[in-house]
């Protein structure tokens, strides 16, 4: 990865705003009760609300709605007592019915911020402002076959009328990097909400950026004309998208000179192949949406109960979640990151783990390499994995009752995997016994009486040689564990003298 | 007049209308009655009326997350001038 360089030894600072549309996990629509199901067959699922037939009325979903108080409070944003929503006004065939309805002044949430960090310290801790989050349609989809040049546009409007939540930053990114961080860190805060399945693919969650830059100038700083980044399918995306732009802009800076104001604020489209933006055509200025209230739906007021209600539903918050692991746990800054990036599941399944076999860091140890690992490896999800907390917890308290060393209590887990058995089931099939108090020490002791040059050794104060006993006693019974043989030999050898 | 040619050929672009030189005339004179008549509501001295987003004094209208059937495939498109039975067909749509 590139590493930023210092900001003091670089001629301009980077500024980044995002604007970021996710779809809401309601059933319906926004405005009418068409499904929302993603992969349905074209214009299977519209009716003439959303396809904007004359005298459809619209009603907005009360799911939508409360999924949206929700967000916005995760995002500890502002919520104002009333709300209304307005017509902004464009022509395109995806948008059937000339207009779409979105917040313009009186938005449902305002004045949020979400904090971001690095756990590799790249850049400073910092609290990104969320300007505002507002609740609005999506649009259609429209289909261009480019081989066909100028065939006709296909257009699909299952979407059409998809409740999306617009979530607006302030400018407060410096780097590529940050902007990224901060993309994960919501998609986190979404995730745990449970507000949507943020699906890039499925365009779940879609990303655009405003980029420019501050050209130092002795004592102050000369803003660049802003420019609007779109077109990015992934966060990797987003990030080399912005890269590429900070160093395009620096290199038209030194070109043209042009300050903000110099030049309309211009629409460039990602080129994932390429790897390079390019201008992009834009629909119209903004001015010319001319926004109105929307005649056809009242405004939706807000009670402080009902949002007391909300804030005692809301779900955990990555962040908090974070500081508990470390806190209530006694987790290390970086387990606690690994965890919480993991999900909202993964973290239940290691906080009943930790607490089932009562050693959070044996418990954070086995998620982390052999739980993970495994989930990795079989493409799953810990929802659909086949050890629950509480069996893995047995054979984590075997292991530390020392009838396992964790190398055979790897193996253990991994036949339990394989073949959903218990921890007993699982040693049973791999030959595993249990090697009884007695039948140990009777091991030790024949030991010993062969090798008086090692316990000699040993009360000399070369405890390391007890070592060789180690491996002499696994070759001749592999069940026994290391640490129990190290302990009873050394036990027997202190009796002696 | 309130409205001159340009703001109507503005309005004429932003709705896709093609008007011939005479219709932006006859537009520009019968707009401007409009918003000259409209015009009269600001004689009125607001000062001290809070502002309404509605006309209506009805809020919170909702309704619940349930789906009900959509309309089949053929009379969504059964309006449309062109379709090739599963889309609507529009002119190509560049530059997105
Ligand atoms: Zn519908």
């Amino acid at each position: 990865m590139k590493q930023p360089p210092e900001p003091d030894h670089l001629p301009y600072k980077i500024v980044i705003g995002l604007e970021v549309h996710v779809q809401l996990a309601t059933r319906t629509k926004l405005f009418c009760r068409c499904n929302t199901q993603f992969g349905a067959p074209p214009n299977t699922q519209t009716c003439p609300v959303c396809i904007g037939l004359p005298g459809a009325l619209p009603v907005m979903n009360d799911e939508a709605f409360r999924l949206s108080l929700q967000t916005a409070l995760a995002l500890n944003c502002q919520i104002p007592p009333s709300t209304k929503w307005d017509r902004k006004q464009y022509y395109y065939p995806d948008l059937p019915k000339g207009y779409q309805i979105s917040q313009y002044d009186l938005p449902l949430s305002h004045d949020g911020f979400l904090e971001i960090h690095d756990s590799q310290q790249r850049f400073e801790s910092k609290r990104v402002r969320i300007r505002r989050a507002h609740l609005e349609e999506d649009a259609g989809k429209s289909i261009h076959d480019e081989r066909s040049g100028t065939a006709d546009s296909r257009i699909d409007l299952n979407r059409t009328g998809t409740p999306l939540l617009e979530i607006v930053s302030e400018p407060d990114m410096s780097s590529a990097l940050e902007a990224r961080t901060f993309l994960d860190e919501l998609k986190l805060v979404l995730v745990y909400q449970g507000v949507s399945d943020c699906n890039m693919q499925e365009g779940s969650l879609r990303v655009d950026a405003n980029i420019n830059l501050h050209i130092r100038d002795r004592e102050t700083w000369i803003p660049t004309p802003i420019v609007e980044v779109k077109n990015m399918n992934s966060f990797r995306a987003v990030e080399r998208a912005l890269e590429f732009e900070a160093d395009r802009q620096f290199d038209v800076w030194q070109e043209t000179g042009q300050r903000l104001g110099d030049a309309p604020k211009q629409t460039r489209g990602w080129d994932d192949q390429a790897e390079v933006t390019r201008p992009q055509r834009g629909k119209e200025e903004s001015s010319d949406y001319r926004y109105f209230p929307d005649p056809d739906l009242v405004p939706v007021n807000v009670s402080p109960q009902q949002l007391d209600q909300i804030r005692r539903q809301l779900g955990p918050i990555p962040a908090v979640l974070r500081e508990q692991l470390q806190t209530q746990w006694g987790l290390g800054a970086y387990d606690a990151d690994v965890l919480v990036n993991q999900g909202p599941r993964l973290v239940q399944y290691f906080t009943q783990l930790a607490e089932a076999c009562g050693d959070a860091k044996e418990a954070s140890n086995w998620v982390q390499q052999d739980v993970m690992r495994r989930l990795k490896e079989q493409q799953t999800e810990i929802d659909a994995f086949p050890v629950s907390a509480a069996t893995l917890a047995e054979l984590i308290r075997m292991k530390q009752a020392g009838q396992l060393d964790r190398s055979r209590a790897r193996e253990v887990f991994q036949h339990m995997c394989d073949h959903l058995q218990s921890p007993q089931q699982a040693m049973t099939a791999l030959g595993i016994q249990q090697v009884d108090t007695a039948e140990l020490s009777a091991l030790c002791r024949s030991l010993l009486d062969k090798n008086p040059a090692i316990v000699a050794d040993v009360k000399a104060g070369k405890q390391q040689a007890i070592g060789s006993l180690v491996g002499q006693a696994k070759k001749q019974n592999p069940n026994v564990n290391p640490a129990q043989v190290k302990e009873i030999c050394l036990q027997l050898i202190a009796e002696m003298s | 007049m309130s409205l001159t040619r340009q703001d109507v050929e503005k309005v004429a672009l932003l709705a896709r209308l093609r008007l011939a030189p005479s219709e932006v005339d006859t537009m520009t004179r019968q707009l401007s009655q409009i918003v000259d008549y409209v015009q009269l509501l600001s004689e009125l001295n607001t000062d001290d009326v809070q502002p309404l987003a509605h006309a209506i004094e009805v809020t919170n209208v909702f309704a619940a997350d349930q789906p009900l059937d959509s309309l089949s495939r053929e009379e969504a498109l059964s309006n449309a001038p062109h379709t090739d039975d599963e889309y609507y067909l529009v002119p190509p749509v560049l530059g997105s």
